[in-house]
Order: structure tokens, then sequence, then C-alpha cells
């Protein structure tokens, strides 16, 4: 219910939303959580295995009963927070893990049937028959266990990612880090001050008492105020740290207020800071008692901040269950609200009240009632039982430092006896320092000072000037707690209530001999899932501990990883749906090529077309075999701009280019063109291309499309580490020239259509390149050929690249040519036997595709000697061939095995294997490109192909890889 | 008789406006990549400020508005805005075509580059004048700061959809946040 004129949020207008279909109003600034209390909604959720009725443990982000699914459909959202969730209008929230209602839970049954089904019950009771496991047992288990779902549709929300830089990065606006945000920036550093909440303050917001003389809540208001209006000042609310990395790297998630639906969700940040202090406070614990887990049981500190930050009372009485002083602020403050304190039962037998409410000292909770709701609870202490009727019961086992990402970086916190807890050690993240709650230092004061105090630290150790910032004055009160870890009576004592772990578990784990914590944790699931036991791993700890006769210090912790706070997948790849999902490589001819309907191939990141469809055609075959003839028998366009293409320069590139390629280019004349192969220093092939001698000390490689970036890494290499003696540098122009082939008998008529200066078989003999002019625009020609007719490459600069397609492409068609795309091209090479990255797949060598005598021995290159070794050149390595079906309908695929007449088809026989592929229009039947073992004195042999996945069995002829003009009279004219 | 005609990398996706930021397709005319041979460096240098009024730029750094000098990488610059002069140390390399620019400029270009790319853009790092090889999405390209709130963005010029579909995507991000967070 609403306390009038309580909250900080009093005066904020009213806010519409609905939980499980019903309609409720809440005000602005409210949590899910809050609003819901202050609507009577105590029973939110229920349990992950026991389907217990569940409500607000918390009221941060550490909660682990209350989460809820946000929106429908494709924006479905699970497992988000109702304690952290702000509410806005249209906010639409349902209960998780219960069918058919919240309140009738069918797998409540699982509660009943608790006996049977105590930790690790499936590891036992589902052995047999082992093939139920997969298709019976675990779809049931999963069905009944288990938090929100996401809906299988493709989510449709935006998310970001980004970077932000800073001198000091400050987790947690509580009052130590506004101290020392306050410290470091006024001496003048760029400071991130990044907090979890919708505003700074921390435990400021929700206590009631003064610092400096003004209202905690409102001097925190009023420094971040101060610090937002400074230059170097940055604050980061709804933004949760959630992991330290390597060189003063952090992840966050910035949950982005929600109702413009154009807006992002969250935003994953990665921030990069020189120095960061960690002042996350502390997270209060619960205690292990009977049916701890009710409805109506939550975290004292929890109480408060409803009370005081939202103006809420979680009941209407209220009693208190704790083992230290601090958990009595919340009997006073209840009272100053005048919501009914019916006790404060204190375990400590010589506690005091600290104001007018009944008191049990030394007394403990053994037992409560109320199904969906708490309503009594058993209280024992010298005087005997006592029930009381209560509708709220906050609890306090003491309060635990946020050490979490202290840890990251594989440190272990240490025990405190003076806390009852963990504490960070120094030096746990490099560059990083702790202060406050964090760091066990629980009075406000402390904690005021700690942050003036530890920031000046840090700007000694960035070399700054250190500042002087008087403390304010603040509550100092002393920390006095006893140990109370569980409370001995019938029931289960809940430990983990996401997991739904308790103390029995833990027991059970170590009588299995699961001793070592992290065993434990597997065994019985405490600390996983969402939460990952922010609230109960201590207590879990502790009872371990007692279990196995340990101390806590020995039994240690288990390991704290990122993220503090789950994050969602699609934040962290934010941007990297759809298009965003990698560059598009786009050449100057794509639109033109869309705009034919040529369907659109990847080759690394290009888009290249597979083929040019034209009216009538109806299969991707129909137009490949006319793109074939058309460049056989008149001209074809194709655009090849997306070969790699090396410009290499100085007075040393012929030798640059010498070490690098098996074969020799010093010799090459100016204005002529050769075929390269360059090895790895292994001695196989790397990539394969033809290189033009444009000048004296003027080269340009092509690489093939998809080995560019590799070959230019490769070039960078010998450069710098091999060769640094040579006088050359080489840069790509990848980009900077559009390279269209011209391929066919008629490509020739066709250039000399279009340059401004005709050409001639005398002049441009075959692998001749130079200068031209093309419409008005200098560009360069290459006479080569991958189709192996008469054929020609040019080359403009790219922004003439659209318009040199349009007009090629309309000479072309005006010559009963036209265009042609990979699936063509991929058949022409494959009827001339050339290779392509299909055979130069990384495994083999120069000798393995015909090419040994490339490779020079009157001179060293990179793989020369390498490629020389015995297991390189032994005679049963497999060699690159032809086949043809020895029936001409025979059908060839590409990834098919060959073996020998009368063997079988399995691995042991294998003789080869089948590379590349196609359907040749020109001979009318498959062709073949595969290495068999000893290729190279088999042709005229028959080997059955064996495609074992297409179930294809073919008798093939093996014959030379060139299969069209062996001679090469076509490319030469 | 036939003339080809010369086409933008972005075609008619630029320039555009979202939220704070406009993006504008640059045009800088003559670029070249200078590649000094081994030792040369100096003399390279000094020959471009006889010619250009520009040096060899320091690494992260550029000179001069148009002609500019941009370091590009180790011992590279482009000379960009000017034909280049004849140099014997080293080797140059046309790349007027080579990339795709966009200037950027308004309120938010730094938060939507802070979308974009891991440097440090703050501007007591990152002044004007400054400029870095860097990753910008995906994609490698180079980011030099031209005023407190313009900066100059270069990709490959194939890239240039994707650049305009990236940033285009979190300037929209960022306009309909209702709190800049940059």
């Amino acid at each position: 219910m609403r306390i009038a004129g309580r909250g900080f949020n009093r005066c904020a207008p009213l806010v519409t939303f609905t939980f499980d279909g019903q309609s409720y109003t809440g005000r602005a600034g409210d949590t899910l959580a809050a609003a819901l209390l202050a609507n009577d909604v105590r029973h939110v959720a229920r349990s992950f295995k026991y389907h217990r009725p569940r409500g607000m443990l918390t009221a941060g982000s550490e909660e682990p009963n209350a989460l809820v699914t946000v929106g429908y459909g494709a924006a479905q959202d699970p497992n988000i927070r109702a304690t952290t969730l702000e509410i806005y209008d249209g906010l639409t929230a349902r209960s998780q893990n219960a069918w058919p209602s919240l309140k009738h839970d069918a797998m409540a049954v699982n509660d009943l049937l608790s006996p049977f089904l105590s930790a690790g019950f499936y590891y036992k009771t589902f052995m047999w028959p082992k093939s139920f496991w997969e298709k019976l047992y675990e779809p049931i288990i999963r069905h009944a266990a288990g938090l929100g779902a996401l809906s299988g549709e493709t989510n449709q929300d935006t998310y970001e990612k980004a970077f932000a830089h800073c001198d000091v990065l400050i987790i947690g606006a509580g009052p130590a880090g506004i101290m020392a945000a306050l410290t470091v920036a006024r001496a003048g550093a760029d400071v991130i001050l990044a907090d979890e909440g919708m505003a700074g303050g921390g435990r400021l917001l929700s206590e009631t008492y003064d610092v400096n003389g003004r209202p905690c809540e409102k001097w925190a208001a009023d420094q971040l105020t101060t610090l937002s209006n400074m230059e170097n000042v940055r604050i980061m609310t709804r933004t949760t740290v959630t992991g330290a990395y390597d060189q003063g790297t952090f992840a966050a998630l910035e949950n982005i207020v929600l109702g413009n639906p154009e807006a992002p969700k969250e935003c994953f940040w990665r921030i990069a800071s020189q120095r960061s202090i960690l002042c996350a406070g502390a997270l209060e614990r619960p205690i292990a008692f009977p049916n701890n887990d009710r409805p109506g049981i939550m975290l004292a500190s929890a109480v408060r901040a409803y009370l005081n930050r939202w103006g809420v009372a979680p009941g209407q009485t209220v009693t208190i269950f704790a083992n230290n002083d601090d958990a009595h602020r919340t009997a006073l403050d209840l009272i100053d609200a005048g919501v009914t304190v019916a006790g404060v039962i204190d375990s400590r037998a010589g506690a005091l009240a600290l104001g007018d409410y009944p008191m049990f000292a030394g007394g403990q909770v053994i037992a409560t009632k109320g199904r969906l709701g708490l309503s009594t609870i058993t209280v024992l202490d010298c005087n005997g039982t006592h029930d009381i009727q209560t509708d709220c019961l906050a609890m306090s086992g003491g309060w635990n430092p946020t050490v979490h990402l202290t840890c990251h970086m594989n440190a272990r916190p240490t025990w405190s006896e003076d806390i009852l807890s963990f504490v960070p050690i120094d030096g746990a993240i490099p560059k990083m320092l702790v202060a406050g709650a964090a760091r066990g230092v629980f009075s406000t004061l402390g904690c005021l000072a700690e942050g003036i105090a530890v920031a000046n630290n840090t700007l000694r150790e960035l070399g700054l000037i250190e500042s002087q910032i008087d403390i304010p004055t603040a509550e100092n009160s002393t920390y006095h707690i006893e140990p109370l870890w569980q409370v001995d009576g019938k029931g289960r004592k809940w430990l983990d209530f996401q997991n739904d772990v308790h103390v029995k578990d833990i027991v059970l784990a170590v009588q299995e001999n699961f001793r070592t914590v992290e065993h434990m944790k597997r065994y019985t699931t405490q600390g996983m899932a969402t939460d990952q036991g922010k609230n109960s791993n201590v207590v879990a700890l502790a009872v371990l501990a007692d279990a196995t006769g340990c101390g806590i210090p020995e039994t240690g912790t288990t390991t704290f990883r990122p993220p503090y706070v789950p994050v969602a997948i699609a934040a962290m790849g934010a941007g990297s749906q759809g298009h965003g999902f990698a560059p598009e490589r786009h050449t100057t001819s794509h639109k033109a090529t869309l705009d034919r309907g040529a369907p659109m191939m990847e080759a690394r990141l290009w888009y290249r077309p597979s083929y040019f469809p034209k009216p009538g055609e109806t299969t991707w075959l129909e137009t490949c075999n006319r793109e074939v003839a058309m460049v056989r028998n008149h001209v074809g366009i194709c655009d090849v701009s997306t070969l790699g293409k090396i410009d290499i320069q100085g007075p040393d590139a012929g030798a640059f280019l010498d070490f690098i390629y098996c074969n020799t280019f010093s010799t090459l004349r100016e204005n002529r063109v050769r075929y390269g192969l360059m090895l790895r220093e292994d001695g196989h092939v790397m990539d394969d291309g033809t290189t033009a001698r444009l000048g004296l000390n003027n080269y340009i490689m092509t690489t093939t499309t998809v080995a560019a970036g590799q070959v230019m890494t490769h070039l960078e290499w010998v450069s710098q580490a091999l060769r640094p003696d040579l006088l050359v540098r080489f840069a790509s122009v990848t980009e900077q020239w559009a390279q269209f082939a011209v391929a066919g008998p008629k490509s020739r008529d066709l250039l000399n259509s279009v340059l401004d200066t005709t050409i001639d078989d005398e002049n441009w003999p075959f692998m001749s390149c130079g200068s031209i002019d093309v419409a008005g625009v200098q560009g360069r020609l290459f006479r080569i050929s991958f189709s192996g007719e008469h054929a020609y490459e040019i080359a403009v600069p790219s922004r003439f690249g659209a318009s040199l397609f349009r007009l090629l492409t309309a000479q072309a068609e005006a010559m009963d040519g036209g265009l042609y795309g990979m699936e063509a091209l991929n058949v022409l090479r494959i009827e001339k036997g050339f290779i392509t990255h299909g055979e130069i797949h990384g495994r083999v060598t120069a000798n393995d595709i015909g090419f040994g005598r490339m490779v020079n021995q009157k001179k060293d290159c990179i793989g020369n000697a390498m490629s020389q070794r015995l297991g390189l050149l032994d005679i049963n390595r497999e060699q690159l061939v032809g086949l043809k079906p020895v029936e001409k309908t025979g059908r060839l695929t590409a990834g098919a095995h060959l073996f020998i007449e009368g063997e079988a088809a399995v691995s042991e026989n294998d003789q080869g294997y089948v590379t590349s592929v196609c359907y040749s229009p020109t001979f009318g039947h498959d062709l073949a490109l595969a290495f068999l073992k000893d290729g190279l004195k088999r042709h005229g042999n028959r080997v059955l192909l064996v495609d074992h996945l297409r179930d294809v069995q073919t008798w093939c002829e093996v014959c030379h890889p060139v299969f069209l003009d062996q001679k090469g009279e076509l490319s030469r004219g | 008789m036939v003339k080809l005609i010369a086409n933008s990398p972005f075609s008619k996706l630029l320039p555009k406006t979202i939220g704070t930021v406009t993006l504008t397709d640059i045009d800088s005319g003559k670029m070249t990549l200078v590649a000094p041979f081994k030792g040369q460096q100096k003399l390279v240098s000094d020959a471009l400020k006889s010619t250009l009024g520009v040096e060899f730029p320091a690494p992260n750094r550029t000179l001069g508005k148009m002609p500019r000098s941009v370091w590009f990488g180790r011992g590279l610059a482009l000379i960009i805005g000017a034909d280049c002069p004849d140099l014997d140390g080293a080797a140059c390399f046309d790349h007027s075509d080579a990339w795709a620019i966009v200037r950027l400029d308004g309120t938010d270009t730094s938060a939507i580059l802070a979308r974009l790319t891991p440097i440090d853009l703050r501007e007591s790092t990152f002044k004007c004048g400054h400029t870095a090889r860097t990753l910008i999405g995906h994609m490698t390209g180079c980011i030099t700061r031209l005023g407190v709130q313009s900066f100059e963005v270069m990709v490959m010029r194939s890239m240039a959809a994707t650049l305009v579909h990236e940033l285009t995507q979190v300037a929209k991000n960022i306009a309909a946040r209702p709190v800049i967070s940059a």
C-alpha cells in the first residue's frame, strides 16, 4: 500500500501498466515491484523447480524471485527483474513459469513431491533406459522447470553497443562514489560515474538520515547536479558495469528508458579507463529459517527502500528478523511512516531496541504460514514460542560487500571476521581501488571519507594534484553483527530462492562427497542462473562450511565471472542483424546488375552476380548455358573488379616479386603480363594470378578475390620481416579501378567500338598490357583470358565504372553478346582447366597442379626449399587431372571421391577427390577437375566416382585437365 | 562521341540529416598515397613541403587543409586535394577513386562515432587535425577530426553503402533516445 506523503517520487505523474492482464496505476519513477506492492500485489512469481509462490525479496538487481516477461511476440523479453524495471505507460508484464495461472499453478504439485526431487535427483533417477533421456525425460524436466522463454521469433528490437573513454571510471554513485567523483573531477580528470539505478545516490535514495544537514537523498541529488554541470564528468545512470577486463577495459550495460519504440532497448558499453574506483556498495543477505520464502518475506533493506524511496509499505503489520543493528532502522522508518511494527526478532541475546517496538532479543523465527502470502510467523525466544500475525517479515542476515568485479580477473576475496563476510583483496584488478561498503565500510560517514581518500590515491597514481575536500557530516554508527546463518526447525530453509536450493540440498551434496564449494555448486545449482546467487552464496558457503566442518575462509567462494547482471546477446551483437552482419562490398556495376535481376552470391564480402536471367529462362542452368555459349561464340562482359589488385613500385620491385613468386618476374618485359604462382613458406600453393609490368619499376599484381587480403598481408610480412633490404613499396589499388572482362571471339571488335584508339593483334598480342583511352577516360587494358577465349580486361578509375559497364553491355548486346555471371565464368574456366581456390585449397603443391616446373630452382623464393621436401614430391601424391563421364549422361559431383574398379568405396581405397564440376554446354556433358594419385600418368584410365552423400556413382575417364584448346590458340587470337 | 560519366561512391544515398547530424558525401578530387622508400621520408617530406606546402605527417596527424596530407599507416601519407608531384624517393599510388568519404557535422557526431569505433574521440585526446586508421563498425577505415563537431570518415569505396547504413542506424538510435549518452 502507498503511504501518503512519503516517497521521493510522491509528486510524479501517474502511469498505467498491466501485470498478468490486470491494469494497475503507479507513479513515474516506480519500479514494477514498487508499483505492484503499492497495489498490494505481493505474489508475483513461481519458483524454478517446486513452483512455490514467491514475492519480491529485494529492491535491486540482485532479485532472485520477481522475474517477469515483458511484451509479447517477437519483442517478448523474459526474466526481467521487476525490482529494476521502471514502469511506463503501456507496459505489459506477466508472470512466468506458471500454468494455468500464477495463483493456481498445476506444476505446484512438484512441491508436494519435493522429497523425491532433491538436488541431483535427475542424475540418479532418469538413468534408464538410456534413450529415454533425450526423448522423454529431458523435455519433461525442461518443461516443468524453468524461467521465462523467448518467443522463437526474430526480435526486431534495436540494441546498441558503444565505446567510452575516461581517466577514471567510478562504479557506483552511492556516498563513496559521489565523493570519489567530486574529488577526482575537481582535480581535472575525466570521470565517468556509472550507476545501475535510474538515478545516482545508491543507498542514500532509500534511507532517511541526513548528510551535511540535508536529507540524504537531497544531498545526493545536489552533488550529482554539481557533477553533471562539470564538463569533465559524465554520469551514466541505468548503466551496470558488468565485467572487468584487461587493460582497464570494462563492460557495461545501459538500460534505456522505454516508451519510444524507435529507441534502442539497451546499450552495451565498453569503457576504457586509466584508473577505476569500485564503489559498488553491499548487498543484504537473508537468513535460512524454515519456509523463509513466502511472499511478504523480504530483506530489511528492501522494505526500507520501498517505504522511503517509493512510499510503499510492503505490509500492514511488519515484523523484522535480524542478527545486526542495521535492520532496526527498518522498524524505526516504518513506525515513522505509521506502519505497525509487530516486533523485531534479533538473534543476538544482548540486542537492545532502538525505538518503541516489541523486541525479541535472542529470538529466532522458526516457522511461517501463508501459502500465497505471509500471514503468521512463529518466534522462539527465551520465553518460548510466540505466533505473530504479520503480512511482511523484513529479514537481515548482514551485508555482503559487492566484490564481484574485483574477482573477474581470477582474484578471490578474503574473509573478514569483523563483518562476517568476504571483502576484496588489494590489487585484484590492476589500477582499480575499492571504496566504501564494497570494501566492508558500512557507515555513511566512513563511505564518504573513503570515497575522498581513495580518489586522492587515484589522483596521485595519475600524477595529478590531490583535491582538498571536506568530509560531509553523516551517521557513523558501528556495525554490530553476530553469526546467524540458519535456524533449526521443521521445513525447508531456502538459500538460493531462484534455483530452489535449501539447506538440506547442501547437506546432501556433502553426503554425496561433493564437498568443495565448486562441486557443491554444480550438484545443487546453488548460485546459478540470472542472479548468480548474489544474496545466497555467502549463506550457502556458511552452511557448507558447517556441514563439512571446515571454516568459511577455508571453504572459500566459487568463481565470480562476468557479467554481473544478465546481458542480452542482442546487446553484445548490436547492429549485427541483417545488413549489419558484415560489410557488403559492392562493385560499381552493382545497381545495374540488380536492375537486370541477377541473383547475387557472396565472394568474401563482395557481391557478385550468379547469372543474368532473360525472359523465358526458368533455371539457372539454362541461363548459364546460354551465357557460356555467348562467350564462346560472340562476346561476354563480366565485372572482375573484385580480384585483388596490388600496385608494386620501386627499383627492387622485380627482385621482390622474384622472391614472392616461384617463377621469375624481373625478366618480364614492360607492357607484358605473366601468370604467377606464389607458395606459402611451407611449400604449398598460396595463390595465383597475373602480374603486369606497367613500367620499369612498376608492376600490378592480380590476386584471386578470396585471397586478396591474405596476399596483401603476406607481402607486408615479406617486405617488413624477410626483405627489408629491398627498395619497394606497394599498396592495394583494388578499389581504385573498376575492371571488366571482355571475352569471346568478338572481344576486340567490341573494344574497338569504345576505345578512342583502336587495337590490333600485332600491337596487343596475348599477355600484353598498357594504357588506353576509353570514351575520353584514361584506363588500362590487359590482354588476358580466364575463359580460354580471345579476351581482355579493361580497367578505368572506379568513378567511371558504372558508366563503362553500361557502355560495354550495350555494345556487347548489339553484337549478340551480353553479360555473364559467376556460374558461366566457372564453366568457362573449368572447360579451359584453369584452377581456382577449389583446387589450390591449401594442401596442394605446384607439382600437384602440374606447375612444378614453375618453381624456378635458379633463384630463391618463399616456399622453394620446403616445396622440395620428399613428402611433397612423392609420386603417390594426388595430382590434378580432368574427368569426363564415360557415359555422356553420367553425373559428376564436387566433393566426390575416386576409386579403382573392383575396390570397395571406402576411405582406405581412396584414390582422390573431385574439386570442381560443371555441366559443359560446349561438350554436352559434365566435366570435372580432380586430384588423383599419380594422376599425370593415368590419363585414359577409368576411375569410379563415388559420392556417398548424394548417392552418386559414375564411371569416369581420366584426362588432361585442359578440356578445351590445349594449345591456347583461341586466346592467342 | 560517347563520354563516360563519373559517379559518386554514394550514388543517391547522401546527403542526409538525422537528428542533429548531417552526413555529406565528400569528393576530395585527387588523392595520392605516398609511400617513401627506406630512408627517404625526410627528402619526400621536403619535396612535398616545397611543392604543396604540406609535409609528410607524423603518425595520427594531418597537415594543411587543402591540399592536406593525412597519415595513413606505417610510412604512408595520403595527399588529398592536389596533384602529387613526382617524388623520386617514394612510390605514389593514385587513390582518387579508392575511398568513400563522409563528412559528419552536428552535435551528436561524437556520440555516433562512439558507437562505431573503439578509439578515444575525446576532444582532449583526439584534437582537430588528428587522424586514426581504425575500425568503423566492421570496416577498416580512417577517421579525421575536422572540428569540434565535425569528422571525416573514410572507408573503402565498395563499402560506401554499408558505411551509410551503419551511420544511419546509429544516428537514428541516438535521435530516438530520450537522453543522449555519448
